[in-house]
């Protein structure tokens, strides 16, 4: 009998969130349409740069180090300038990334065998691509270097350095990104759903009859997790099977393991909805609320920026943050095999989010409602 | 027609004063993620953790060791048995390891080649390709070192000299701030705005303000003056935060500071007009909100991610996000000045995003209840 009230419980929240087209659209296409939008658009490699380019030299040599530009992927725009003045004006109105400037005494110095210098120009405005960029250019001098000297019998490196990089050979982003979508797509629904099916309820009144059923404070918050629950079960399904199929991305490890841990995770995100539902009075608070969790929660989550980099004190608090926990998990179950042993250190501090908030948020609205 | 206007503003601002949500809103908000985030959001890798697989300890390997712990960039780990870090690697501990042969010695530096091998964690594709140039670095910087301690430099044919302009030290600060900026007024300007009219339209009080005699364009106008006005108060507090306690240098002038962030402002504020105009309810205004102006201008900025390396059709859904234009406007006023190059297209967009959203708005909004 118990478990028929929660049963037509959970039925009438699901219906709650469903009847309403604007809610069931606002649920189902956006998800979807964001997740191949930013597994394409959030990509940190850098390409179709615009160089520009400053040959004062002017001879077989420097051409010779130039076309090496041309032929690179990273470089599809190679704009010519003729004077050092333009330099300038280009790199302030971001017409290009990086500037080379090859000076006169280039080819004369290099046959001479000593260090011709070549200066680069980058726009710190976009440091983070200019980095890259300088470390896609470092590679292209250093092969041509490394023939230059070879053709000429001159002294080779006397050792070398092999980089390989395990998990994400090529280091594609989008191995990265897009199992970090399954957590971030699947914490915005799971957050909303739960958050604003409580205010919303709260501000209609129809709370309080929910109240004066039979039902016990804890089969209501039952009645309101179930929903977010499986929605996002589903939604985090649909980005895996996309992510394997559509993405082609790798999926390493066990799918029980996959399953267990967005289970994990969701509770852990809905017992932070509930929270949320039960400290805020109306909709547009627990809008507020969502947003001011949800925001950092995902720019503090290592999902564009690492963790590492953060200072001491801030690291340990995105130990709370249950999206830093799922972001190890998922992109360890697909790129890493990650096993038990290891998926239990992320495991248990989501357990420890979802055993927190979801009593807390029961013990909150019991007393704020009687 | 003034005075109706006048008093639709006071009476907008009136509520903005009596519910302390939108004054959360607009100034708690802005202090707490700018702080949040400036300090947490950096891609400046220093204190990457490091493994040294040293296999057997020799002079020669105690340097190139002594190289990789003197180095900012790194906090090292050293160890006999390659296996004992590549545990390490997997649980995400080491974001890369180098294996140091047993056999580098003196003869390594007489043309003999024995390689170092690098492994990074391609898990996290930017981190790995930064700690995969930084190796690259300090080994370069090691050889020429022990070249010289031997007495015979190195001389590369080609040197490459780098010159960041407008942020020599590359600090990602300097340019994650300005974008943290735009960021976090999208997400005021829009949800300022997404929510005051669904409400009105959920509580009934839309029909009220129908019957008056207040035109379209004096309710619009009286919804986004308020709003406008809060806006601009929370930009001066982002920008002051900005300044002087991220000490991030501001070199455009301060007018068109203003400039541009007032018509950023109106389209953000028109967008969340023109949201909460076809949503009509709370819940779903929120949503959108979430999804089309958070994430877009998250992930679709070109605040972290490079616009140009995006696949045509992503950048082309780039020039609908009024923060791509912000971005860039606010990174070239803060750190290389008054650009009129970079300014006025990207106003031009801007103003065009509005005028779209306003019209729309308006048109929706005709004086009728379907």
């Amino acid at each position: 009998m118990m478990s028929a009230r929660i049963l037509t419980l959970i039925r009438k929240e699901l219906l709650a969130v469903w009847r309403d087209k604007r809610s069931r659209m606002v649920l189902i296409v956006p998800p979807l349409v964001q997740l191949f939008i930013f597994a394409f658009a959030a990509t940190q490699e850098v390409r179709n740069v615009t160089l520009g380019v400053l040959d004062q030299d002017r001879t077989r040599q420097s051409r010779e180090l130039l076309a090496r530009f041309e032929g690179s992927p990273t470089f599809t725009h190679l704009l010519r300038l003729e004077d050092e003045s333009e330099i300038a004006t280009v790199v302030d109105g971001r017409e290009a990334l990086a500037v080379l400037h090859i000076g006169p005494d280039f080819s004369e110095r290099l046959l001479a065998g000593k260090s011709a210098r070549v200066q680069m120009i980058l726009d710190g405005r976009r440091s983070n691509a200019a980095l890259i960029v300088q470390s896609y250019v470092g590679e292209i001098v250093a092969n041509f270097n490394a023939e230059w000297s070879a053709a000429r019998g001159l002294e080779a490196p006397p050792t070398v350095l092999v980089a390989r990089a395990w998990f994400n050979p090529n280091l594609f982003s989008q191995w990265a990104i897009v199992p970090g979508l399954v957590a971030i797509l699947t914490l915005l629904v799971g957050l909303v759903v739960t958050t604003l099916s409580v205010a919303r309820e709260r501000e209609f009144g129809t709370f309080e009859q929910l109240l004066v059923t039979p039902l016990t404070p804890v089969q209501i918050m039952a009645g309101k997790t179930a929903p977010a629950l499986l929605i996002g079960m589903v939604e985090g399904t649909v980005i895996l099977i996309a992510a394997i199929w559509a993405f082609d991305i790798p999926f390493t490890s066990s799918l029980a393991l996959f399953y267990l841990a967005l289970f994990v995770y969701l509770s852990a995100v809905i017992g932070i909805g509930l929270f949320i539902s039960a400290l805020v009075q109306t909709q547009q608070q627990a809008i507020l609320g969502t947003f001011l969790f949800m925001v950092p929660a995902i720019l503090l989550s290592g999902f564009a920026t690492p963790i590492e980099n953060m200072p001491e004190w801030l690291q340990i608090a995105t130990q709370a943050n249950p999206v830093r926990h799922f972001l190890v998990l998922v992109r360890g179950l697909f790129l890493k095999d990650m096993g038990w042993n290891l998926a239990v250190e992320s495991l248990w501090p989501l357990a420890l989010i979802a055993a927190l908030t979801l009593p807390a948020a029961a013990w909150l609205f019991r007393h704020r409602l009687y | 027609m003034m005075r109706r206007l006048r008093a639709l503003i006071r009476k907008e601002f009136l509520q903005v004063v009596r519910d302390p949500s939108s004054i959360a809103i607009a100034f708690v908000m802005p202090v707490v993620l700018l702080l949040l985030f400036g300090y947490g959001v950096s891609l400046d890798a220093t204190n990457v953790r490091l493994g040294v697989v040293v296999e057997r300890a020799t002079p020669d390997t105690q340097s190139l060791l002594d190289a990789f712990s003197n180095s900012r960039y790194f906090r090292v780990d050293v160890a006999r048995h390659r296996a004992d870090l590549e545990y390490g690697l997997v649980a995400g501990q080491y974001k890369g390891i180098v294996v140091v042969p047993a056999d580098l010695n003196v003869r390594a530096l007489q043309g003999q080649t024995a390689p170092i091998q690098v492994i990074v964690d391609g898990s996290d594709p930017n981190t790995g390709a930064l700690v995969k140039g930084y190796v690259q670095g300090v080994w370069q910087t090691w050889l020429a070192h022990e070249a010289m301690v031997r007495g015979r430099p190195l001389t590369a044919p080609v040197t490459l000299e780098t010159r960041v302009w407008y942020n020599p030290e590359v600090a990602s600060r300097n340019f994650l701030v300005p974008g943290l900026v735009a960021i976090i007024m999208t997400l005021i300007g829009t949800l300022l705005t997404a929510l005051v009219v669904a409400r009105e339209w959920e509580r009934g009080t839309m029909e009220a303000l129908m019957s008056t005699p207040a035109t379209v364009v004096e309710l619009l106008a009286g919804k986004l003056i308020p709003y406008f006005v809060l806006g601009l108060g929370s930009m001066a507090l982002s920008v002051a935060m900005a300044t002087m306690l991220f000490e991030v240098p501001l070199r455009g002038s301060l007018l068109a500071l203003t400039g541009v962030s007032a018509v950023f402002l109106a389209a953000a504020l028109s967008m969340g007009l023109f949201i909460s105009t076809i949503a009509r309810n709370q819940f779903v205004a929120g949503q959108v909100a979430l999804i089309a102006a958070f994430l877009p201008a998250f992930i679709l900025s070109g605040f972290v991610f490079e616009i140009s390396s995006m696949p045509t059709v992503v950048q082309w859904i780039t020039y609908l996000v009024p923060a791509r234009y912000f971005v860039a406007c606010l990174q070239t006023l803060f750190l290389t000045g008054t650009v009129g190059a970079v300014l006025w297209p990207n106003i031009l967009g801007m103003v065009a995003i509005a005028t779209v959203f306003l019209g729309l708005t308006a048109r929706r909004t005709r004086k009728r209840l379907d």
